[in-house]
């Protein structure tokens, strides 16, 4: 079945080349630190627990070192394709958006709940093959440019799958449990708008902390939202749960933790101040707090 | 109560400006330490994590073809349209932008843009163009990028939760469950959509409040 296996082996080849082609710039970290992305996607599932640790000490080694350069500067583009140069643009999410509503009826070929992502590959590719046709790329050229992005972009390309590993063992050294103790021994007892809070504010909070709502979510539903909300004072569970999570998303959009969210994009677009966009999401994530947190607090008392 | 001494790392790391990446080693050091794990088992763990975690460092295979496309004038002919718009303001195309992104993510077609996809090649020019014709300065134009950044993880995160089979749905429907509280997704996801109507009020009225700003010579 095609899946995740499709999806990893097209990362691992264009990571492979962006390595090739640092080390042929004698640009030896970046070429280092792209050929062990390589070997994470081509062969993770076979190296065992252990040795992926020891290949994410090694990134972190290398990216620790300050030895990884930016791009070279490069002139910018002139408006010489028109509006062809649009189309490789568009068939990547238009592939992505048809293929994910068709592959939902082709469940025995393609792994469903990877539809979208096999989809955005099939649509990649498909934009490569059209810059060569369109465009009159040759085959290395995509390849040089894009190296250039990621060379920008750094290390802090993998800092999300870091944060989410940083998830993983705070979970297993049971960091969720301790904070929703304390959370829950914070709430005046009988009071609905203290336990509103709490459990409100503790999803955002939990979440800035952990970078991630799904994190939050299983704590202050066994600290708050279960015990006092739901069977104490008789909450709908499905108001407390939805809108407990949408607090959660509302700290995400404040936390650096949240790296995929806040800090990638900002490195994306060459950004100078790396905490740009979380500054530029604040002004909405704290109204929208409030908003929820009222919700919630009409919808119980 | 140990295991939080992590945290304090955490933020403690980020604040006094350490290297993040090491940073975050060494909070999961802490943590694990603290719980009493083995450092063998806390690496194992850390990249066990790390393996099932790499469906979100795929999307940079975008990269060749976006680069490669800017290198051509992406950029430039996303500029170039803005220009021949009449009435295209940054604020104008970013709420659209928002709304478009709520009702795909609500549709379950999460991935379909996205910072790499969609707001690098395509959306920051464009607002950029934008406000470059309202009069705006170098400094808004590094405002109108992280705009249209925040515009887009806005989008996605209030309106990805009225789809039924997101994650977050299907999360809180096994959390409820392990309580013996039984909920249809259907529940859950209705519930989303009073704050995803004042996600776009909130923001959009920013975005209109952006406008403001810039038409008068420039945003703070």
């Amino acid at each position: 079945m095609i899946g995740l296996n499709l999806v990893y082996a097209v990362a691992g080849i264009v990571f492979a080349v962006f390595s090739l082609l640092s080390a042929r710039d004698r640009r030896f970290a970046n070429a280092a630190f792209y050929a062990l992305i390589t070997a994470s996607f081509l062969f993770g599932n076979r190296l065992g627990d252990v040795a992926n640790g020891v290949l994410v000490l090694a990134l972190i080694g290398i990216a620790a070192s300050g030895r990884m350069r930016r791009a070279e500067a490069v002139e910018p583009a002139e408006d010489r394709h028109r509006a062809k140069v649009f189309v490789p643009a568009l068939i990547i999410p238009a592939v992505a958006l048809m293929g994910t509503l068709a592959f939902k009826h082709a469940t025995t070929l393609i792994d469903p709940k990877q539809a979208t992502l096999v989809a955005l590959t099939l649509g990649t590719l498909i934009a490569l093959i059209l810059c060569g046709v369109l465009l009159r790329a040759q085959p290395a050229e995509p390849f040089v440019a894009g190296r250039g992005l990621i060379d920008d972009i750094g290390w802090v390309a993998v800092m999300p799958q870091m944060l989410a590993s940083l998830g993983a063992v705070f979970a297993l050294a049971g960091v969720g449990g301790v904070v929703g103790e304390l959370v829950g021994a914070v709430i005046p007892a009988g009071s609905v708008i203290g336990a509103v809070l709490a459990y409100a504010l503790g999803m955002a909070l939990f979440t800035i902390v952990m970078g991630n709502a799904f994190a939050a979510f299983p704590v202050m539903a066994a600290a708050v939202g279960v015990p006092i909300l739901i069977r104490q004072m008789g909450a709908d569970p499905a108001i407390v749960a939805a809108v407990g999570m949408l607090a959660g998303f509302c700290g995400t959009l404040m936390t650096p933790m949240a790296a995929n969210f806040n800090l990638l994009p900002a490195a994306l677009l060459g950004l100078r101040d790396k905490y740009a966009v979380i500054r530029a999401q604040v002004p909405t994530a704290l109204p929208l707090l409030v908003f929820n947190i009222l919700l919630l607090y009409g919808m119980i008392a | 109560m140990w295991v939080l001494a992590g945290i304090v790392v955490i933020a403690g790391g980020f604040l006094l400006r350490f290297h993040p990446l090491l940073v975050i080693i060494v909070s999961a050091f802490v943590t694990g330490l603290a719980a009493g794990l083995d450092p063998v088992r806390i690496v194992a763990t850390f990249g066990h994590a790390f393996n099932e975690t790499r469906y979100v460092t795929a999307i940079y295979m975008v990269l060749p073809v976006i680069g490669l496309l800017e290198r051509r004038g992406l950029q430039a002919r996303a500029r170039a349209l803005v220009a021949g718009l009449r009435g295209a303001t940054a604020g104008r195309l970013l709420t659209g932008y928002l709304l478009f992104r709520q009702v795909t993510a609500a549709l379950g077609l999460t991935s379909v843009a996205g910072p790499a996809q969609t707001v690098r090649p395509l959306v920051a020019p464009m607002a950029e163009a934008a406000a470059e014709r309202q009069g705006g300065t170098a400094d808004d134009a590094e405002r109108v990028k992280a705009m249209a950044a925040a515009t887009d993880t806005v989008g996605l995160f209030f309106g990805e939760d009225i789809f039924l089979a997101v994650g977050s749905i299907l999360l809180m429907k096994g959390v409820l469950e392990g309580y013996g509280i039984l909920l249809e997704p259907f529940q859950l996801s209705i519930w989303a959509i009073p704050t995803a109507i004042a996600a776009f009020v909130i923001h959009g009225t920013r975005l209109w409040w952006l406008d403001r700003r810039l038409s008068r010579g420039g945003a703070r």
